[in-house]
Formats: C-alpha cells, structure tokens, sequence
C-alpha cells in the first residue's frame, strides 16, 4: 500500500491539420522562415478583422464527437487578455464559458494488466488560436529577444481532462490513446517536437492520514516536450510534494495554485515566478466575430463519418478475431492502415492468429527496417494468405519460411518463385525414409546412443540430412531416424 | 457657377456630360481648401499633387470611353481612421503617427474601385473617442459656422470639411454619434447606417460592437450616393451583413405616403436647448404638413442608454487598444532612456536598503509598455482604457458589462415595440448646438451626456441620420435626427429627403 496516490489532470493543446490559420488565410506549414506567414489579421495590425476558418471547427467537432463530448448548440468566442510580445493583438482569442465541446471521455487500459481499464472524463475541449514564438537570448549581455509571429493564429483544440487520472503510467496511457484517436480522425499530425501536441499537467496527492483524506496543493506542470517528460515529471513531482508535505503539512487551499516548469536536462520541475501566474484575463466575449452554432445534422453527419476508431477496433479484433488485447493493441497502433492489411489477409480465408503473428513481428520488423509504410509494402495481403498457407500445409518447411518470406519483400517474389529459387519442394516419405536410413547406416554411434536411451543424440543427424537435401524437414527427419532405430532398421 | 457649390450628384452629371474635368474639380476643392483649411482645420493631410493625379486619369480614362465607377472623378475626404495601403492612418494619436497601412480598408478599396478622388485625411478625436475634436494630438478644428466653437465629433473634420465646402462628400465613423453629432453642429447631412451594412474591416476599431462607417454630404442625394458606394457585404468582416444594398435611384425624391413619424417623450425633457426643441417641433410639423402623421411614442429604457453606451464602448476600447504596446508597430517609448532609469531607480533603492522595492521593480518590459502607453496616448483615450479594464476585471464584470449587455437588450426592444406603431423616429441631434472650444474640456461627464440622443442608434444597431433643420439666432445650426428599423436606410433617406425638399437649410452656406 503506497503512501499517497498520485493525482493527475491534463491539458492537451492539439494543433489542429488546417491548411490556413484560425482567423486568416495564411499557412500553417511548419518551418517557415521567420514571419513570413503572416498577414494583417494575425499580426493584428489596426483595423484588422477575423474570420472563422470552418475547417478547423469542422476537425474540432470530429475530435470533440471522437471523445464523447456533447455539443451545445451554440458556442462563441472569447478574448483572453494579456500583454506579451508574442501576442500582438494583446489579446487571444479563446472560449471561455460556452466551449464547443464538454463532458467527453477516453477510455484508457493497459495490455499489461499494470491497471484496470477506466474512463478518464473530459471537461471540455475548446478551440483557440495560437500565439506566436518568442526566443530570449540570455546569454547575452543585451538579453534581446525574437518574435517569430508565424505560429501565431494557428488553430488549437485545448482538451482538458478531470483528475481522473492516477500516477504516471495512467496518464501516459491517456496520452497515448489519445495521441493514437487524433491519428485515426486525422484532426492533427501530433507532432510533439514541432509543437503541434503540447501537454500540461495537473498534479497533487492524496494522502490517508488517520483516516482522514488529506489533498495537497495542486501543482500545473509545463514544458514538458514529450511523453517521456510526462511521465518522468509526475513521477518526480508527486516525490516532491510528499516530501514537501511532511515538511510544510500545506493543504490543498492553503497556497494558490503553483506553476513550475519541467526541466529535462536537470530531470526536475522549477518554480516559475509567482507574478506570472496571477493574472486576471478580463475574458469578454469578442464582438468580431458571431457565435457559431452546429445544426443537429451538421453533428450527426461528423458523428456518421468518425469511423471506427481504436477502441472499437481492439474490441472486434479480440472479439471476432479471437486476438489478445495486446496483439490487438500492436496492430492497432500501427494505423488503420496496417489493420486493414491484417482484415484482406484474414478475409481471403488465412487464420487470424497467424496472420497476426506475421504482421505483428516480421512485416513490421521489414517495415522498420526498409522504412516504409503498409502501402508500400510489396507482399500484397493475397500474397501473405498464399506463404500461410503454403506453410500450414506443410508445403513450405517452416524452418524455411523466413528465407522465402524475406526474397518475397526483397525481390518481389510471389511465394512459389520464391520457393522454387530457393529449390525448396516438398520431400516425399520413401525419399526421406531412404535419406534416413542412409545417414543412420553411416552413424552407428548415433544408432547405439539411442538405443541406450539417448534419444538427443538424433540431433547430430538433422544438420547432415539438411545438407544433404535442404528440404528435409528437421521435425520428420528426427521422426523418421527413431521410428528406424525402433523397428531395428 | 461655382464647380464646388454643387452637389456631388450635380457635379457627376457634369462630368459624365463632359461639361467639367474631374481635374477642375479636384483643383477647386484643393483651392477652397487653401483659403479657409487655415482656419478650420478639418483636414490633418492632404495630397494635392497626388489628387490631381489621380483626378487627371480619371479623366482620360472618360476620355478613353472606358466605363467608370459611380463616383467617379468626384473628389472624397477620408477620417483618419480607415486604413488605405502605404499611406499614414493616424487616428490622430500620437501613438499612430507614423503608421501606415499595408493593406485597404474595404471602404477605401470601395472609394477606389467607384474611381473616388481621395482628397485627403480629415482630423479627429484621438481614436474616434470625443465629441468636439478636441482631442485630436495634432490640431483642433474650428466648425466653419463659427470659428469659436467647436464641430462637434468625433467625425468633427468630416462634417467641418463639407461644411466649409471643401470636400462634396466625406467619410466618417459613428461609434456613438460621432457622423450625426457634427453633421448636425456643422449643418451638413450624416448617416449612420445599420450595424454590419459597411464593413468594418480597416476601420481602426474603438468600440466593435457599435463602429460604423457612413457618408456625410450637404445633401441626402449626396449621402445616399456615398452610401451605396460603400455599403454591402464583405468575406472579411464576419459583422458584416448579408443583405445587398439596392440603389434607391428616383424613389429617394419620392414622398413617403402615409409616413408615420414618431417622436419620443424622452427627447423632449429638461435639459434641452429651447431653440433646438423649437426647430426639431417645427421639423416635426411640416412632416405632419407633409401628410405625414406624427405619433408619440415612449423609449423608457433611453435614460440608461448613456451609462450604459459608457460601460460597453470603454469595455471594448480597453480590448482593442491593447495591441498599441511600442513592441510591434507604433510608438515605441525610448529603451535606452528606459533601462537606465529602471537600474538608476534600482540601484537607489538598494542603496536606501529598500531590497524589497527594489527587487518589485518593473522589468524592462512592462516598462516600455507603460511608458510607450502613457507617452503617446491622450488623456480621454487613457480614461476610456481604465474605465473599460476595471468594468471587465474579474469581480466587476457581471456589475458592469453584463447589466450593460441586459439593459442593451432592452433598450432593443424598446425600439422594436416603437417601430411597431411608426415608420421613423424623429427628435433631436444634441441638446444643444454647436459648443465654444474648450468649454468641456475639463468635464467629461458632461461631454458624455452631449451623446444622450445618439447613442441609441448604436447601441441597438439601427440606421440613423442628421440633417439640418433650423439656425439658432447666433445662426448655428440645428440638427434633426432621424431613425429607422434595421436595414431600412432606404426609408430613412427617404424620409430625409421628404423634409429636405420642403425646406432649404441645406442651401446656405458658411459665412467663411
């Protein structure tokens, strides 16, 4: 029984796969040359106007409907007031009190059994702009800073999580699933080192403490530039607060809520000053722009063309497919793609585990290697089903079966080239027996080991009969040499 | 015949029919300019050498035979508050001194694609926020009915241009009055038309939610041409409406039959100028001689339309003037200067052994925003941002901006239960007319109440006009006001015009 328990909010912001900003036209490529994609309305010069970009509040309502969330009929949008240089309206524009979306969930389990399968609530998700990028040069003795006014304007989907979560690998969990819905729905190329997936996280304990259930101050975690980080953060965070529990006995209550940054390099989280966080944002509904309503067909027609997305695809693995959670798990967060390739092959009549076992391990080990992905991949599903069956026959030596699978991939082979460049073909029984019983003749030793009971001393034949003829199967060879030795030859 | 004592619609017909060059035209103008802008001041810029350029192509585009906007070769002034590429859009602050533009408002790419001449920039309140232009940063200008007082504002260069003859048509904004208060204190024709009919977009925003571009002119033709050329909808402006605006042609000379003309208890209560209640009485019988029929109506929620313009307008202002920070365009306070003060202040307070202070100091940053901020703004601009910051700070909001918010929405209905029983409404500009400079410099609050009358018309979104409708015996002028329902600028014009023909205010001119 643990001391505390950990307890775990996050907020993801996702950058949402828009062609053009959240308010203009300009691009949202990554890696432009500084403000270069820019335009009067994002950089907010006087007299500029937005205008709502309806593909971003389409990819939000498919996110938001991915999640569970309800959507209200009427949403609107909201300044969030602050100064900084990256933010040159002054302002950013935001929902504050009617989001687009709330009360979702994402459900999380582990193939691992670490933790039981939950539902992790939704609060809300809301859409808003991005501000841009500041770079503080404080080496320097000037301390001058750059603005790249570039990202500015992108459109972001903030998804808040409740609490729901508890300790590190929950949230990593979280994470991943969510991650791995955004992949399915397309909204977001989720791309952590550029930005377009970014993670805080809100974090305190829970402590039993005669009896009583003690809650410690909530802590917001930010900058933190991978999952890795996520975890490693909350894990060092919850270690912190129980030691600085003992030592201040502070409630949560006592304190205001705290801000600390995530250093990575130092593998520790850091006070971020407390003037930063006290801001009141003066949130007032923008009159540029007039809140959205979404037409009860407009949701259901997104809701109809959500697909099937990774939960329910793991559940009809496992139960029409017969598949473990974790094999379902592996195929799944390959992409719809690789499950699509795993649904040809069992559909023209291959069994399921096998063509699971063969996609889960060496088509994606090809795949790893050649860097490709399943589209590119030159055995067809059709060409699988063909190799597995060729192997479950018995044709094709299964000892051999990954010689004939690699020239099918590398040379583009069907499996009968493959197998007939390789001189593979099946050894009928009076051949092998006469094999045998050749090789037994020539290996008295071997003949008088087994009769002393040695039965292991078989094996000193199967590499001779493999020379002599690569087809010989190892398992009927090894059959065939004691059935001889039994009967006396 | 003098080219610019015509109307703008005159003037057209002239052009059109070869009888005069838009270059005589543009150089007329220029020439009233010349000799009465010295005194009056309406105009912060103007670009002779470019005007009659571009006058001169014009004409040899007619020439050409090619075919040309609506207003072509006719000479317009522009306030200083609507962004038109590579040239400075000041607001006259200080703030925006050097500021220009990269891109056209749509109001001014509008004026370019009728083949406007753009005469030049016209002065103002300090980012529209005033009533008599006297918050301008650069220069007061002096209403050209008497050199003493004041236009009245914030479009107070706008109305004063026409007023004086320097300009046929002009452009303005109205946030809570500021086309019809000066229209009506210079004697010159102004609308405000329904919120979203012309496009906000390059408009320099003070109040969002209640901005709105319009035409002044010295006669309701000429306000209508105006209008239509710059009204209708526009992708960039998501207020922006989607109705399409039809020429209201012949039909504007056409009486209204059976016109139902409402006037409000309210406009007529203590406090007003007894020879402004007299004309506007008078306006009001000759409507009635006219045929129409005039009706008293009630706006009881119009006692708060003051306090409550006075919440929403900062609010928003406080919002939109954020982005005038000295970090990205704009004045910019002196760094140098700045950082040395801050260590010069650090070091003393140290030195004191005031560590606490010391280390509270700003930092660099915050610094330059407040001195680049205090510097260049002007002082109503300055209280307009606090009043706005502390009504939507966390505690207030609900007090402040949402009861505004309600009372705005009764103010509506108040209108809409109004439009019920009459076609227009009619009443007053201002209480009074056209005041001394400087006599309310230090009150605001008394400056806020000149907007009692006007700012309805914003608050609820409706269209409304000035035109004159008597002298004072000092021989100001007097304004009536006019307001119709949402998108009825066509019966609001009309009406106008219904009044205007009947009598003959709008033909004197400005003893100059």
């Amino acid at each position: 029984m643990s001391k505390y328990t950990t307890i775990v909010g996050l907020e993801v912001h996702v950058q949402l796969a828009t062609q053009s900003k959240l308010f203009c036209r300009c691009s949202t490529q990554f890696g432009a040359a500084p403000n270069t994609q820019t335009c009067p309305v994002c950089i907010g010069l006087p007299g500029s106007l937005p205008v709502m970009n309806r593909e971003a509040l389409r990819l939000s309502l498919r996110t938001a409907l991915a999640i569970g969330c309800e959507i209200p009929p009427l949403t609107k949008w909201d300044r969030k007031q602050y100064y900084y240089p990256d933010l040159p309206k002054g302002y950013q524009i935001s929902q504050f009190d009617m989001p687009m979306s709330e009360h979702g969930y994402l459900e999380i389990s582990d193939a691992k059994d670490r933790f039981e399968t939950k539902r992790i609530r939704i609060l809300r998700a809301h859409l808003e702009e991005d501000a841009g990028k500041s770079s503080h040069d404080e080496s320097a003795a000037r301390g001058d800073s750059l603005i790249d006014l570039n990202r500015t304007g992108t459109p972001l989907l903030e998804i808040v999580s409740e609490p729901d979560m508890r300790g590190a690998l929950e949230a990593r969990a979280y994470l991943d699933e969510l991650k791995l819905l955004l992949t399915y729905l397309g909204v977001s190329d989720c791309n952590m080192q550029e930005g377009s997936l970014r993670v805080d996280a809100n974090v305190n304990l829970h402590l039993d403490e005669s009896g009583e259930r003690i809650a410690t101050p909530i802590v917001e975690i930010k900058n933190m530039n991978s999952f890795r980080a996520v975890e490693r953060a909350i894990d060092y965070e919850a270690i912190r607060q129980y030691t600085l529990w003992q030592e201040s006995r502070q409630k949560i209550g006592d304190v205001p809520k705290q801000t600390r940054g995530w250093d990575d390099a130092a593998g520790m989280t850091r006070g971020q000053r407390s003037k930063e966080e006290s801001s009141d944002y003066r949130y007032f509904p923008d009159p540029d722009l007039a809140p959205v309503r979404f037409s009860s067909e407009e949701i259901e027609k997104s809701r109809n063309g959500l697909g099937e997305l990774p939960a329910a695809l793991r559940a009809r693995l496992q139960s029409e497919f017969g598949l473990s959670l974790y094999d379902a798990g592996v195929l799944v967060n390959q992409g719809r793609e690789l499950v699509d390739y795993f649904f040809a092959a069992v559909g023209q009549g291959a069994p399921a585990k096998a063509v699971c076992n063969w996609v889960s391990q060496e088509v994606l080990r090809v795949l790893k290697e050649r860097e490709l992905g399943i589209d590119a991949f030159p055995i067809s599903a059709g060409q699988l089903v063909d190799f597995i069956a060729k192997l479950e026959s018995g044709q094709l030596p299964s000892s051999r079966s990954r010689e004939v699978f690699d020239a099918m991939h590398s040379k583009n082979q069907s499996a009968d080239q493959a197998m007939q460049k390789l001189g593979i073909e099946e050894v009928d029984d009076s051949a092998l027996e006469n094999l045998c019983r050749e090789l037994l003749e020539a290996n008295p030793q071997v003949v008088a080991d087994v009769q002393g009971g040695k039965q292991q001393a078989v094996g000193a034949l199967i590499g001779q009969a493999k020379k002599k003829n690569p087809n010989a199967d190892p398992g009927r060879v090894r059959g065939i040499c004691l059935e001889l030795i039994g009967r006396g030859l | 015949m003098q080219l610019t004592s015509l109307s703008a619609a005159r003037q057209i017909a002239l052009l059109r029919a070869g009888e005069a060059s838009s270059v005589e035209l543009t150089q007329a103008y220029l020439d009233q300019i010349a000799s009465h802008d010295g005194k009056v001041g309406a105009f912060l810029r103007i670009d002779p050498e470019r005007a009659i350029a571009a006058a001169r192509k014009i004409d040899e585009r007619r020439t050409a035979g090619e075919s040309l906007g609506c207003l072509a070769g006719v000479p317009v002034a522009v306030k200083d508050i609507l962004a038109e590429r590579g040239e400075r859009t000041t607001c006259a602050s200080r703030m925006l001194e050097e500021f220009r533009a990269p891109y056209d408002s749509t109001v001014v790419a509008r004026l370019k694609a009728a083949d406007a001449v753009l005469l030049g920039r016209t002065n103002m309140d300090e980012f529209a926020m005033g009533g008599a232009t006297e918050n301008s940063a650069f220069q007061p200008t002096r209403n050209p009915w008497d050199l003493s007082r004041s236009p009245g504002g914030s479009s107070g260069g706008a109305a004063a241009a026409v007023a004086a003859g320097m300009a046929p048509l002009s452009i303005g904004t109205d946030t809570g009055g500021s086309i019809r208060q000066p229209a009506g204190m210079c004697g010159v024709v102004g609308m405000k038309p329904t919120y979203g009919r012309v496009s906000r977009y390059g408009l320099i925003a003070f109040a969002s939610s209640l901005d709105q571009v319009g035409p002044l002119a010295r006669s309701v033709e000429d306000v209508a041409l105006l209008y239509e050329a710059i009204a209708g909808p526009d992708s960039r402006d998501s207020t922006c409406l989607p109705n399409e605006v039809l020429p209201v042609g012949a039909k504007l000379h056409q009486p209204l039959e059976g016109l139902r003309v409402g006037y409000a208890k309210e406009h007529f209560a203590e406090g007003l100028d007894s020879e402004v209640a007299s004309a506007v009485q008078q306006a009001l019988a000759q409507y009635e001689s006219l045929g129409a029929k005039l009706v008293e109506v009630s706006l009881p929620h119009s006692r708060y339309a003051v306090a409550t313009y006075y919440v929403i307008a900062p609010c928003e202002a406080s919002s939109n003037l954020a982005r005038y920070d000295g970090i990205h365009y704009g004045y910019r306070a002196d760094q140098t200067k700045l950082v040395a003060e801050l260590a010069a202040k650090k070091k003393s307070l140290e030195a004191a052994g005031d560590r606490h202070a010391a280390e509270n100091l700003d930092t660099p940053l915050v610094r330059l925003y407040c001195k680049s901020r205090s510097e260049a703004l002007g002082p109503e601009v300055k209280r307009r941002i606090m009043l706005g910051t502390y009504a939507l700070s966390s505690g207030y909001y609900e007090a402040y901006y949402l009861k505004a918010l309600k009372v705005r929405r009764l103010l509506r209905q108040d209108f809409d239960q109004v439009f019920d029983q009459v076609d227009v409404l009619a009443g007053p500009v201002t209480s009074s007319p056209a005041l001394k400079i400087g006599s309310m410099k230090d009150d605001p609050l008394a400056m806020y109440l000149v907007d009692l009358f006007t700012v309805s018309a914003n608050l609820t979104g409706i269209p409304a006009l000035s035109l004159p409708c008597g002298r004072t015996t000092a021989g100001l002028p007097i304004g009536l006001q006019l307001q119709a329902p949402p998108l009825e600028e066509e019966r609001l014009l009309r009406a106008a015009r219904m009044y205007e023909q009947a009598t003959d205010w709008q033909t004197e001119a400005p003893p100059l």
